[in-house]
């Protein structure tokens, strides 16, 4: 069953299919930004396949993967409720680079689609109600992108100004643990010589640059960045 | 009851008292609360409004959601940057005499979401009276805060914040305070003897 | 007084004119959970559009996860769907465990279905209750709350704490489970159905509960299945969907049960979908409790998942070298992604993770069922009253930890 919805889609579409994968039984299949909404449409209206119940849009960010690749996965998953099977369909896209919008193939992805916006910064172009949806509209930046500090608050109102007010946060950017805990600023900034395994496979590096080896070469080490919290 | 022995004291059959305190008094025991119900905490709330724990023994448990016709705010739960001016307007809108509960880590502190969204507790916005720690706290926490504030409301006067003192304070914790290793160590090896 | 009967034989005298009137509802209004802002606008009393604003308690609950180990998630899971913790963090153990390729053992999968069950019996409780509530009917809430009192003691007994356990594991359970749950389970099984039907004695057959649950919010089938639907909301519809059925994990295809399924999707459909599935969460419970095995291995015995036994981390230098690693470090998945997706409270829970084969996770993204379910509630509140807003958005269970995450 589940082999048969990646073979569908590629009988239909051919080389527009960039990629597929079968990881742990979920299938993928990535396209390209231009034939997301079209890829989405057949997938809903195919009679083998019926993708008609909505589960989920997302998007996750590799800021690291850039240039090589464009900086977003925009993830749709979807389901059949007659036919019980699963596809997840991706698509890559630029900073600043419009999609089309999904609203009109399934109407669940409306809300779905403006909390991408609203934590990622992707516009949906032809969306009927481009809103921030969990924030608020004077929220500046996009806080699930990679290089948006954790802790950065941007109030609505002041704080009060009053004695004994100033707490400790109990536990700080490194949790408490500051082993091993990817350090985004610096990273992006290149202070930090970690790269995640993921990011140089992608980038057709052999092996990420390990701890030792920086240490190796007298580069600092994550824990050892003056200025880091 | 022991303000109401002060307040009707003397054989005489009159009462000689100050007028606020009788009032206190009185505003002790009827509490009438407004639940800023925002996240997990309001589950164990619920419970403590239940039957099984019962805050209507303390005189506390109607509910008022207008503003304007409570006493206590409870503040329940997380409150986020985008929440904080509705929770502070609904401050400004009570008549006071007011007392502020900050129900959990959250509200206290802002517990372990340090993060861009979350105000690291209530009083960042507004001023709180009692501080009530757990994530959620069990209702017997609560209702121990809320004869706190009881206690506080009696004595009038300052809205300075107040914590429960510990009944007992854990033999370790208190070598810590002295900062003193070797005491720990001696208390160590003594707990090691004991045994 | 003829001029008055003049005016009253002309129908339209009666009919006050209605100016469009803009009302904001929430989000400190006692039914909308503390946490949602509804923009209505209004004619006379009939809703003509409303704008649905989620968002009050967003608590970064994606971005904190990016920042501690997997492990480290599960408190933050806990605290998505508070009503029922527990079927959070299985549905996050679950979902690691696909990311690893691993399954556990038989007994922990048996735990998991009976502490999750209990959970969801809680959660199905406070529904129902809190939705009576907010009708008027006060008594059966506090007799459900009494009964999520008794869950709950179970649950403390098992784990340590009321409501937020933190008590999964990747690859197991926290603790094995205690001497007595199977008899605690037993015990207070036929005191919950009895319950039950006490409320079910004071509410479906009262006037008032029916007149303002029957016919109002009317959800259609294929409507809510495009939205995305899922959980009691859509099997109110008449849509026979359970993810316990249609995708079985943690052997719920052992289990003899059946997925209540409504008929016209409105609130009394609602309500009755969730009390029957609180029965058939018993008849589970029933069977768990029969099925499981008293001894065995309750995790995976592996050091590079799970945590060693407390006298090898002490006693031996192998097992202090893998706590150390599991603390410090954390579990190391393999780089992928997966979906993983369990039916919580509110319905089909998922975890989108993706793993960049370091401690920390890369993405940790949670299929909110009740933000999805929230999305439908305009086209269920347009044209009703206003008055109907209460028992319409009680009935939809959107819980903001969930929801806003």
């Amino acid at each position: 069953m589940s082999v048969a919805v990646l073979a569908r889609l590629q009988a239909e579409f051919g080389a527009k299919i960039l990629e597929t994968s079968s990881f742990r039984g979920d299938d993928e299949a990535i396209v390209a930004p231009s034939d997301w909404a079209a890829v989405a449409a057949f997938l809903r209206a195919d009679s083998e396949l019926v993708m008609d119940h909505f589960i989920d849009i997302t998007a996750i960010d590799y800021p690291e993967r850039t240039p090589q690749l464009p900086r977003f996965d925009v993830v749709l998953l979807v389901r059949s409720m007659s036919k019980n099977h699963r596809v997840r369909l991706k698509t890559r896209v630029q900073d600043g680079e419009e999609l089309d919008t999904l609203v009109p193939v399934w109407r669940g992805a409306n809300w779905t689609e403006r909390e991408v916006f609203d934590m990622f910064g992707i516009r949906f172009r032809g969306h009927p109600d481009m809103r921030r949806i969990l924030l608020y509209e004077e929220f500046v930046g996009y806080p699930l992108r990679k290089d948006y500090p954790i802790d950065k608050t941007q109030p609505l109102i002041e704080y009060r100004k009053e004695d004994n007010l100033e707490k400790l946060p109990p536990f700080g950017p490194t949790e408490g643990q500051p082993w091993n805990r990817i350090d985004w600023q610096a990273r992006l900034e290149g202070r930090d010589m970690q790269v995640s395994p993921a990011i140089a496979v992608q980038q057709g590096q052999k092996h990420a640059l390990s701890e030792s080896s920086a240490r190796a070469e007298g580069k600092p080490l994550p824990d050892e960045i003056p200025g880091k919290n | 009851m022991g303000a109401l022995k002060t307040v009707m004291g003397g054989d005489a059959g009159f009462a000689t008292t100050k007028l606020d305190a009788l009032l206190n008094w009185a505003r002790k025991y009827s509490l009438f609360q407004y639940p800023f119900a925002t996240a997990c905490c309001g589950m164990e709330f619920f419970a403590v409004a239940g039957p099984r724990y019962d805050v209507a023994r303390f005189g506390a448990e109607a509910p008022r959601f207008s503003p304007r016709q409570s006493d206590v705010l409870w503040v329940v739960g997380t409150i986020s940057q985008r929440q904080a001016p509705a929770l502070k307007r609904i401050y400004e809108q009570m008549s006071d005499p007011k007392w502020v509960v900050a129900f959990g880590t959250c509200a206290s502190c802002g517990g372990f979401y340090d993060n861009y969204t979350t105000i690291p507790g209530a009083d960042k916005v507004i001023p709180v009276d009692i501080y009530i720690p757990g994530c959620p706290p069990r209702p017997e926490a609560v209702l121990d805060g809320l004869m706190l504030l009881m206690e506080k409301i009696e004595k009038g006067g300052n809205r300075e914040a107040m914590t429960v003192p510990p009944r007992e304070l854990p033999r370790l914790a208190q070598l810590r305070t002295r900062a003193d290793t070797t005491i720990v160590s001696d208390h160590i090896g003594k707990m090691k003897e004991d045994k | 007084m003829e001029r008055i009967e003049e005016e009253l034989e002309d129908e339209s005298a009666l009919e006050l004119p209605t100016e469009p009137m803009r009302l904001n509802m929430g989000p400190s209004h006692p039914a909308m959970h503390g946490t949602i802002r509804m923009v209505l606008d209004l004619d006379g009393e009939i809703i003509k559009d409303v704008d649905i604003q989620p968002g009050y308690l967003h608590r970064g609950f994606e971005k904190s996860c990016e920042r501690g180990t997997w492990a480290q998630v599960y408190p933050y899971a806990d605290r998505l769907n508070y009503v029922s913790p527990m079927l959070n963090n299985v549905g996050f153990s679950l979902a690691v465990e696909k990311l690893i390729g691993i399954t556990v053992p038989e007994r922990c999968a048996y735990y998991r279905v009976i502490l999750g069950e209990l959970a969801r019996i809680a959660d199905h409780l406070t529904c129902n209750g809190a939705g009576a509530m907010e009708l008027g009917a006060f008594t059966p809430f506090l007799w459900f709350l009494k009964v999520r009192d008794w869950i709950w003691d179970i649950l403390e007994r098992e784990t340590g704490a009321r409501m937020t356990h933190s008590f999964g594991r990747i690859g197991g359970m926290a603790k094995p489970p205690t001497e007595t749950l199977k008899q605690d389970v037993l015990d207070i099984l036929p005191q919950v159905e009895k319950v039950l039907l006490e409320a079910e004695g004071m509410l479906l057959r009262n006037r008032i509960f029916i007149d303002r649950t029957q016919g109002i919010g009317i959800l259609k089938k294929d409507l809510a299945i495009e939205m995305g639907v899922t959980g009691a909301m859509l099997r109110s519809t008449g849509v026979d969907y359970d993810v316990r059925k249609a995708h079985p994990y943690s052997l719920y295809e052992r289990f003899d049960f059946e997925v209540p399924i409504g008929h016209d999707g409105d609130n009394y459909d609602r309500f009755l979908v969730r009390t029957e599935e609180m029965r058939q969460s018993m008849r589970i419970l029933e069977q768990a409790v029969a099925q499981m095995p008293d001894d065995g291995p309750i995790n995976v015995e592996d050091v590079r998942i799970m945590m060693p036994p407390k006298d090898q981390v002490y006693n031996t230098i192998e097992g202090t070298i893998a706590h150390f690693k599991l603390v410090m470090e954390g579990l190391k998945p393999p780089v992928g992604e997966v979906y993983s997706y369990t039916e919580a409270g509110n319905g089909d829970m998922g975890f989108y993770i993706v793993s960049d084969g370091s401690g920390t996770p890369y993405r940790v993204r949670c299929r909110p069922p009740c933000f999805i379910n929230l999305a439908i509630c305009r086209d269920m509140l347009l044209d009703e009253m206003i008055a109907d807003i209460v028992p319409t958005f009680g009935s939809v269970n959107m819980i903001g930890g969930e929801c806003d995450r």
